[in-house]
């Protein structure tokens, strides 16, 4: 698939972030374009999550530029990010366990941006079958995987054009992962694009166009999907 | 109890109920609101008892200055809550939000500069006579219950609490605020990456919770009245009816103040000399039964707040020994230098420094912050104070016998503070440290109550000022060098260990209750040492020694001096005891120590000595 330049979604421009006095990315630069699903690979400790939260600004670069459909947001907070069309699904799921299921897609209700069709409980619910039976449960009565498809529902209640997922699939069972799959399929055809760090390679290669591997801070190698050099992936991402 | 007959006997107990019931409505107002604001931004509000202190005289001025009627009554009290609440968005937006990021207890800090800052504030504009409050118009009589009168204004406080309580509860769990609101307190940067705005929330929180504040404040008027003791009287029991509830829960909070309010009401009857000390058992038993509260959760991870702190204490270098042993030679020194007042001034510094020192004991190496250490210091002067006026015991005996004894209160007080962690655990000493106040305060017969307990002079020996601060100066400097063991002694190494983490120390088979309990004890029993001496020093002692107050005294030294120093604390006696004989003399001077308060936590976190050590440490490395 070929792009023009002013098709990219979400640019980002030589980041530098410390956490404390220790740098952890490293002049990282990074590119979406609009509807493409981009894989961010590499170990674990390599900055992966850092890259994400980095560009929401959940944590404070000490340099660098990210531009979100041209317009510069790495000084804005993250429900700034948030209002302009970015959403993210935290790793550790992070859904609020006291809230029940339709509290918890109440939190994320934004007003949809232009061209991007709105999301509403009824719509999710029946992209989701499982949460609509239990609309009404508190939310930290769900399974892992209810949890993981809640998270994701959430963040759609935003309405937004760029999703970041911050490994998707971990702790969950294959078949779980399938689903998860094919929503997020769905997701791109509805012409979302994708930012998602993620380490089970066969899950990456089945869904993203992109693969970008980040190691010790940077991004060290970046080729379409099909074209991912094993060679490049054993020396970055094999332990 | 007068003698009665069974009916009206029945009534009295009856209307006794009703009371309890009407007293619970203030301090559910108070509590409802504190515990709103610490759930969604993670503060400890200790102003919440000025917010509820500045309501009432509010609605007392609002009132007096409008027409008279029910309608006017009830819009003064109306008016007087949201005027609170508008200095709470005041307080807000100036001044908290600039420290959301910085570790707890500093916000803490700030909190308590703002009730100095109050305190004063009031006293200029309303006076410091006691105001009675104005009657409710219509409400003024009593109804006839079985035989026994209640006010009528008691049975609109009985019903206003419940509203209040079923109000919050349809905002929290019916409007989209209430739901923004409930995810902000689990989890509040996930909240924000979902596009809510956390400032907005946040100012709106606290403009309700203040709002509750002064409501109680205000309602409680016309049966209270205004007075300049409220506020650190409602905010220790507030303490209390937030962990006997449980933190967070509202329901909870109506919960334990009406328990803690029909306490009282009952209480009276059976000790009428401290109704506290049985707020103190209640809490006792709740937090051992269920030591989140009754209706609390565990207590919820705090996210991105900064630990206290995190620096790695080591032994000085031998160039900063040879620094410290010709201070030592300085101070020994001291009497040829400065005439008898400086000495004074000398004496009560290192006295200050022995007792801030145990309080860095357990807040430092410990991480158990305590806002209750006074309770201990002022225990060690009572303790000596009482032995010497009673037993007539020789001043040596009673300085050893008074941290004996506060040790052994401090074990009582530890056992339950230790299962507690972080705010919680401050709030319960805090409680402790207000209930032992009351003791002094409330047993007069005992303890001299606010006359204090007059002439409690040195031995002959030692009755010379020079003496005196040589005796002072080897007794703190040895304390000092005991907590220094301790801190680098392998016990002082588990009790880090044991602060940055409890789970792998339980993992490892160290029992980390105990040896928590261990150091507080440890500490209050420095503590007490210094307070014995404290008291022959001054020959006197007066309940204020152990007031709340006071505790904040010994934070404050502390937090001047620098919080990642060992040295820290003994800098910021000597700067704080020498800042507050400046300042006292000044009649406002509350006002100026609360702006100090501030302006040091905002714009000096580092204090004294750790700015010093950024600078300069290098120089002085190995």
């Amino acid at each position: 698939m070929e792009h023009n330049i002013q098709d990219i979604i979400l640019n980002v421009e030589s980041l530098n972030t410390y956490y404390g006095k220790a740098q952890i990315l490293f002049d990282l630069a990074l590119h979406v374009y609009c509807g493409e699903v981009v894989v961010l690979l590499g170990r674990n400790g390599a900055g992966k999550t850092t890259v994400l939260k980095s560009i929401m600004g959940m944590i404070s670069s000490k340099s660098g530029r990210v531009f979100f459909k041209g317009k510069s947001i790495d000084k804005l907070p993250p429900y700034k990010c948030c209002a302009l069309g970015l959403g993210y699904v935290p790793q550790d799921r992070r859904i609020f366990k006291g809230l029940t299921v339709l509290e918890n897609l109440e939190v994320g209700r934004q007003p949809p941006s232009e061209g991007y069709g709105e999301w509403t409980p009824a719509r999710l619910l029946e992209l989701f079958p499982n949460l609509a039976e239990r609309r009404n449960h508190l939310a930290g009565m769900l399974s892992g995987g209810e949890q993981q498809m809640l998270t994701i529902a959430r963040t759609l209640m935003g309405n937004p054009e760029l999703i970041i997922l911050d490994e998707p699939t971990e702790g969950l069972a294959p078949v779980i992962v399938n689903h998860l799959l094919t929503t997020i399929q769905r997701l791109k055809s509805e012409g979302i694009s994708i930012l998602m760090a993620e380490q089970n390679l066969n899950f990456a290669r089945s869904i993203s166009d992109r693969a970008c591997i980040v190691y010790q801070g940077q991004i060290r190698y970046q080729s379409p999907i099909a074209e991912l050099s094993q060679a490049a992936y054993e020396k970055y991402c094999a332990l | 109890m007068p003698k009665l007959e069974k009916g009206i006997l029945l009534g009295f107990y009856f209307v006794q109920f009703l009371t309890g019931l009407s007293d619970a409505s203030a301090l559910f107002l108070v509590a409802c609101g504190l515990s709103l604001i610490f759930g969604v931004l993670r503060i400890v509000n200790l102003a919440h008892g000025s917010f509820y202190m500045v309501g009432a005289y509010l609605a007392y001025y609002l009132i007096a200055n409008f027409p008279q009627g029910a309608f006017f009554f009830w819009a003064g009290i109306l008016l007087a809550a949201l005027t609170v609440g508008t200095i709470g968005i005041v307080i807000e937006t100036l001044l908290l939000r600039r420290l959301y990021y910085a570790p707890e207890l500093f916000i803490l800090f700030a909190t308590f500069g703002i009730v100095l800052i109050f305190q004063d504030l009031s006293r200029w504009f309303f006076g410091a006579e006691d105001i009675l409050g104005q009657q409710a118009p219509g409400l003024a009589g009593s109804i006839d219950i079985m035989g026994v009168l209640l006010p009528q204004y008691d049975v609109v406080l009985i019903v206003i609490a419940p509203l209040i309580l079923v109000g919050l509860w349809f905002f929290l769990y019916r409007t989209r605020w209430g739901i923004l609101v409930r995810a902000a307190t689990e989890d509040r940067e996930m909240s924000d990456a979902l596009g809510v705005n956390q400032s907005r929330l946040f100012t709106g929180v606290f403009f309700l919770g203040s709002c509750l504040a002064g409501l109680g404040g205000a309602i409680q008027l016309p049966k209270g009245g205004a007075n300049l003791l409220m506020d650190l009287n409602i905010i220790a029991a507030a303490f209390v009816v937030v962990v006997v509830g449980g933190m967070g829960s509202i329901p909870g909070a109506y919960l334990a103040a009406v328990i803690i309010g029909e306490l009282s009401a009952f209480g009276v009857l059976i000790f009428p000399q401290s109704t506290l000390v049985l707020m103190f058992l209640l809490m006792a038993v709740v937090l051992v039964m269920r030591p989140h509260g009754l209706l609390g959760n565990a207590e919820p991870e705090v996210q991105g707040a900064a630990k206290m702190s995190t620096a790695t204490l080591k032994p000085a270098s031998k160039k900063l020994k040879l620094l410290g042993l010709a201070l030592l030679i300085l101070l020994f020194m001291m009497p040829v230098f400065v005439g008898s007042f400086g000495l004074v001034l000398m004496t009560e510094i290192a006295l200050f420094a022995l007792a801030s020192m145990s309080l860095y004991f357990i807040m430092g190496p410990g991480g158990m912050v305590s806002f209750g250490h006074a309770a201990f210091f002022g225990g060690g002067a009572y303790a000596a104070a009482l032995t010497v006026h009673y037993m007539q015991t020789p001043m040596e005996l009673a300085i050893l016998l008074a941290p004996l004894l506060v040790g052994l209160v401090a074990l009582i007080i530890g056992w339950f503070c230790v299962r507690l962690s972080g705010v919680y655990l401050a709030m319960l000493t805090l409680a402790c440290a207000q209930i032992c106040w009351s003791i002094v305060f409330q047993w007069g017969k005992f303890t001299g109550g606010d006359d204090g307990i007059l002439g409690i002079w040195p031995s002959a020996w030692a009755s010379d000022k020079t003496v005196f601060y040589y005796l002072t100066l080897i007794l703190c400097i040895g304390g000092i060098m005991a907590l220094r063991h301790f801190i680098f002694a392998p016990f002082g190494y588990t009790l880090r260990a044991c602060r940055d983490s409890s789970l792998r120390v339980d993992s490892i088979g160290i029992n980390r209750h105990r040896h928590q309990w261990f150091a507080f004890t440890l500490a209050g029993t420095f503590a007490g040492f210094a307070g014995g001496i404290y008291v022959f020093s001054k020959g006197n002692v007066f309940p204020d020694v152990m007031a709340i107050p006071r505790s904040f005294d010994f934070l404050f030294m502390i937090l001047l001096g620098g919080i990642e120093t060992l040295f820290g604390p003994i800098a910021g006696s000597a700067a704080f005891t020498w800042l507050h004989d400046q300042i006292a003399r000044i009649d406002y001077w509350q006002l100026i120590l609360g702006c100090i308060f501030i302006l040091l936590v905002i714009a000096f976190p580092d204090g004294i000595a750790g700015s010093i050590h950024t600078r300069l440490g290098r120089y002085f490395e190995d």
